[in-house]
Formats: C-alpha cells, structure tokens, sequence
C-alpha cells in the first residue's frame, strides 16, 4: 500500500467513481434524499436538548452542554457508521472483486470517504447550532482538523481490519455490534466525564486512555470549552498521555499488515 | 525465447484450493474445528506447474473440460487470483472480461452505470463523456439511459454492457465464455468484434466451449486437462486432442456401464444382447474413422413367429438425430424365416462407416412382417465412439467431394 500507488490515474479514477456511487445509494428512493444528511443531526439535537438538558439536567457545570453533548454525538456517530460500512465493505463488493482486478483497499477507503464527508456536513450543523446557543470561539477552534483527520485515522483502521476478517469470519458483524455497545458506555458521550471523577479518578484516567475518547473530548475542548476534560490535561505523566496514541499506531500497523496480507486472497475466500 | 514478442509469459505456475468440508464461517464452529483436530478442508490441486506463452497480437485459446482449472488460469492471469508459486510476466495493458458488466448497480441510472463500468476499466469521466454518445448508440439504448438498470431486461444489460466492454484499449484482453450469453444477433456482434480486433493486432485469450469459435479466431491455443498442459500448438490440434480427452472420458468407463434400455414387449421375441465389434469380430466400443464396424443382435423367441423383420436406428448421442435407420425388408426386401418357440438366432451386420467423431447409441428393433408391431426394441442397447475424423462440423462425412463452381 505505498502512497504513489493510491494516487495513481486508474485507482483515482476508480475511488472517486465508487464514493459518487455510495452517496448517490445513500439516499436511494427517500424523499428527502440528502436533505436527510443535515436533518439526521437536526433532529437528534433536538432529542438530546430535551432530555439531557432539560429533563436529566446533566453537565449542569459546563457552559453549552447541549453543543458539547451534539458534537460528542456526531463524532461518535460517525466513528460507528464508518467502521460498519467498512466491516461490510469487501464482502458488499463481493461481484467485482471476483470478476475483475483492482486494489482491493479502495473499496475500504471509498466507504471511509463517504462517511467522512458525512460527517463534514453533520459537523457544518453543529457549528451552525454553536454559533446561535452564543459558544465563543477561540484560536484553539482551528485545530479541530487535526481532531477529525485522528478519528478518519482511527476508523480507516477499523475499517481494513474488520472488513478483511469480516470474509473469513462472518461473525465479526455481531461481535463487532456488542463492542461497539460497550464502547458506547465506555465513552464519556452523553454523560459528561465529571460524573467518572466523582466516583472515581483512576476510573476517568483509564476511560481517557482510549483513543476515540482522548478525540472526542479533544474536539470539545478546542471547539466549545476550555472547561472540558481531556486526556492530556487530566493526566499529567506525559508516558501515560502517550498511550493512545501508541494505541493508534499499533491500531495502523496491526490493521494494513492483515489487510495487506490478506487482500490478495479476498476472490477465493469472499 | 525473445521476450519482445510475448504478451504473456506463464512459468512454471501451481494453484491449489482448499475445499472446506463445511465453510466455516463463524468463530464457534471455527474453534470447534481447532479443538476437534479436525482438517476442516482438503487440498485441491487446481494448475500444477504450467508454462507457456503468449505472443504479441495473436488469438489464443484456452481449452478444457469443465473443471479442468481453464477459468482459474485465466483469473490467474487477470490478477484476480494470487498464484501459489511460479511467475506471470504480462508485457502491456491488460483487461479481463470474466463477465460483462462488472460493478454494474441495478439501483443506478443506466447512464450512472457507464460511468462506474467505465471506471473499473480505467476510463475517467472526462474520457468516458467523450465517448458516452458511441456507446449509447451502440448499445441501441438511447431511450433507457436515464431509467434504472433494475427495470432493463437481461438483454439490454448485455448490449450496454458489452457496448462498453469493446471501448477498451488494452493491449491485452482476456475473454471467459463472454460468447455463451446473449442471442444469435449479440454473437454476430461479438464476432465483428473479435475481426477487429485481429486487425488490430491485440492479443486476445480466449476461453470458450464453442469449437467453430476458437476454430474461427484462434491461432494457438493449450489444451487442460486435470490442472496440466495436455497440448500446446496450433488450434486445430489442441481442438484434436480435446475431442480426444472428452471422448476418451466417455471410453474410459467400461463397457458394462452401458446398460440395456427398457425393452417394448418381449412376450414374442427378446433380443438378448447388442454387440458391437470390428472387423475381427471382436467387441470394441471406440473405433477410428473408417473402421469396418459390425453390430450382432441376439435373439430369442417366445413363440412361433411367422417371418419377423429385424431393424436398427443409429442415433447421435447428443444431438439425439437418427443417423442410420434400416431394416431387413428395405435392405433385401426379405424377412427373416420364420421363428419356432426357442429358437435363438443371431443377425450380424455391417455397418457404412461415414461417421464422424462423436457417440453413437444402436437401437435394434423386431417387428412384425408388415412392421405394424414391434416385437422387441432395446432403446439404448449399445453404443460407439468414432474419433480421428478432423471434421467437427458435421455428423456424417461425404464421401463424394462437393463441387464447387463460382459463376459470374
């Protein structure tokens, strides 16, 4: 998988064709069609306004909750659609890839892009709603990229690694579903991680350690409050801060080597 | 060997596929199967150790009984499957049609589609909209494009398909049974095709069932037999051995097998036995053409029969068309004497051998004088095989040579 190779005319050609695909079967036969892209987050803004904020009252201490609350959602949101689209990627392809030769890890990074700019439009909603419930921005605001492009990293490897086991063992599908369950709550998403310190500290530290947690209260902090809890400032030894990314690395090294190894045997298992 | 002339260089090649008893496609059974010791699959080897080439601009065959690994050799060469050990150099562009259509999304616009068939064989939009009017065109679809493939009829799918297909400008194009779909106008299409591609001077692999096809465009071919190169060289001889192989197929099983057919009424007379046997009156089952060929029918008789007629239908195996059918009142105009009860009694007979090569099934009969009942017919009594005639076209060979006169 060297980088010149991905850029090349032919696979190009070929990325951007299957992402115009994908989006163009995102919202087959739906009335609204894409207009759903922007009420998906719309909507859930709502459901989450009502109940956390004005019914559960949680993170009462921190300034816009209902904004930290959306983002924290969206990104989550994404971080499953992503790794589910490419669990099912390469057996989704399962015709083409049969008939017909082509590097087999454009598929898993057609799907990664579609829901990427999936996310982009989700993410255009939530600043629109940040502006309006008064969140001031600060300088730290234009890092939130940098966040992004580390959740994209994350899920892509998700994605190579599920989608390559996902031919030989059909049970990941499930196994992956309990996971993710778990994940969810394991995540400081829709309860704020102050909750975790009250009962617990070592507990927070430990939950901060994952990856897609360190991103999500990373984005929070640099787009809505300084106030947010993040890995790297709730956990002062700078080896302990490291672990996720480590995590991630050995994520990336793990997933392309078993893609890689096995991709060129996906037409006779598939 | 000089290299500037070959577009694909095979060496050595080996393939093997594990056959799972049972696919295991979930964690439980598989640690079922680990823990149990079991071997969840057994080895199948597929190619064993093949080599050849193939030269710049020629049409080459790819020939073989089904499940002879033709179709794996020829992923093999698309990319599609990894060779288990040996070395493919293919020296140019290279596009596989394993099936026409590849990517295709029946919930896509028809013009959607072109442009994601397009993109699988390396056209970009740009190129793709230049050429988007000539396969519409071609296709005879201008009315459907904008319409979802799910509503085309699987005729209309191929045209599309296949109007996009010739737009590939590989030097290399390797084509698996395309020919076997689509009706009789389709194939004519494909035909003109294949001219132009000769004339351009591509290199083309076919594989393909169709004789009068390969025999058509091919120059060379190889012929597979087991995962093994049974015959390289010239079409016309790789097509000889392959007739060869797929009647030897039929030879190899013994004699025996071949059973007696249900009989119509034997309460008068049985024909007992159908032997077929050469010019030494020795049984045989597989003759060369021309061979002298002699069939013996055994009879018994139940009752008394007054003056019997004998007969014999010579069918071709799969076309099921009578060849032959004869009896003793047309040959000599005569009946057999009359029968007494008990009485067995065997007619021998010549037959003209101007078969071709192929199966052929004997069906004897007895009738009444008048041919009015039927005694006795055995079906599928005995059957032959003819090969080494060089004539694949035709059941029967003429003896008398066709004259030929162009008149201006």
């Amino acid at each position: 998988m060297n980088l010149s190779n991905i850029f090349s005319r032919k696979n190009r050609i070929l990325l951007s064709e299957l992402v115009i695909t994908d989006f163009k079967l995102r919202y087959q036969g739906s009335v609204l069609g894409y207009l759903w892209s922007l009420l998906k987050p719309l909507l859930l803004f709502t459901i989450l306004y009502l109940v956390f904020v004005k019914y559960l009252r949680f993170g009462a201490d921190i300034a816009h909750f209902e904004i930290y609350l959306l983002l924290g959602v969206v990104l989550w949101n994404y971080f499953v659609e992503s790794t589910n689209q490419g669990l099912h990627a390469i057996v989704n392809r399962s015709d083409m890839i049969r008939k017909i030769n082509f590097p087999k890890y454009i598929i898993v990074l057609s799907t990664s892009i579609s829901a990427l700019i999936n996310l982009l439009i989700n993410l255009v909603v939530v600043i629109l709603f940040a502006v309006l419930s008064g969140v001031e921005f600060r300088s730290s605001a234009l890092l939130l990229p940098i966040n992004i492009v580390e959740l994209y990293i994350i899920s892509l490897s998700f994605a190579f690694l599920l989608s390559a086991l996902m031919v030989k063992f059909r049970d990941i599908n499930y196994i992956w579903e309990v996971i993710m369950q778990a994940l969810f709550y394991l995540t400081p998403i829709i309860y704020p991680i102050s909750m975790v310190i009250n009962t617990s500290e070592l507990a927070a530290k430990i939950l901060l350690l994952n990856p897609v947690a360190m991103v999500i209260q990373d984005a929070r902090y640099n787009l809505i409050s300084e106030q947010t809890v993040t890995t790297s400032n709730f956990i002062t030894n700078p080896l302990i801060v490291a672990i996720p990314y480590i995590l991630i690395v050995l994520l990336i090294l793990i997933a392309s080597s078993y893609f890689k190894n096995n991709s060129k045997h996906f037409a006779e298992n598939i | 060997m000089n290299n500037q002339e070959n577009a694909i260089i095979v060496k050595n090649l080996s393939k093997s596929f594990r056959l799972p008893h049972e696919k295991i496609s979930g964690v439980k059974q598989g640690v079922i199967k680990l823990f149990s010791g079991e071997r969840g699959f057994e080895e199948q080897k597929v190619l064993k150790n093949i080599s050849f080439e193939i030269k710049k601009g020629e049409f080459f065959g790819i020939v073989g009984r089904n499940g002879s690994g033709k179709s794996t050799l020829l992923k093999i060469l698309a990319g599609i499957y990894a060779p288990d050990s040996g070395d493919i150099a293919v020296l140019g562009s290279l596009t596989p049609f394993i099936e026409l259509g590849v990517g295709f999304n029946p919930e896509l616009s028809g013009r959607e589609n072109v442009f994601l068939n397009g993109a699988l064989l390396g056209f970009s939009r740009k190129e793709m909209t230049n050429m988007y009017n000539e396969i519409v065109e071609f296709a005879e679809l201008e009315k459907f494009m904008d319409q979802k493939l799910k509503n085309y009829s699987s005729g209309m799918q191929v045209r599309l398909a296949f109007s996009i297909a010739i737009q590939a400008k590989s030097d290399i194009l390797l084509i698996d049974e395309v020919l076997a779909v689509g009706d009789s106008a389709f194939q004519q299409k494909c035909f003109d095709y294949f001219q132009t591609l000769k004339k351009g001077g591509r290199t083309v692999v076919l594989v393909s069932h169709d004789r009068n096809s390969l025999e058509r465009f091919c120059d060379r071919g190889v012929l597979i037999d087991n995962g093994e190169i049974t015959s390289f060289g010239s079409i016309k001889q790789v097509l000889r051995e392959y007739s060869e192989v797929v009647l030897g197929q039929i030879s190899n099983s013994p004699q025996e097998e071949v059973k007696q057919g249900p009989s119509i009424s034997k309460n008068y007379v049985e024909i007992k036995k159908t032997q077929v046997l050469n010019h030494d009156k020795v049984p045989q089952r597989k003759f060369n053409y021309g061979e002298k060929i002699f069939v013996e029918v055994s009879l018994k008789a139940r009752k008394d029969i007054h003056n019997p007629i004998a007969g014999i239908t010579v069918w071709e195996k799969h076309t099921q068309r009578a060849l032959l059918a004869t009896n003793t009142l047309i040959e000599e105009n005569k009946s057999l004497s009359s029968l007494k009860k008990g009485d067995e009694i065997t007619i021998s007979l010549e037959l003209p051998n101007n078969f071709n090569d192929g199966e052929f099934i004997i069906e004897p009969a007895i009738a009444n004088e008048s041919a009015t009942v039927f005694y006795d017919q055995v079906p599928n009594a005995n059957s032959f095989i003819i090969s080494g005639s060089n004539n694949p076209h035709s059941l029967l060979s003429s003896e008398n040579k066709l004259k030929i006169e162009i008149i201006r």
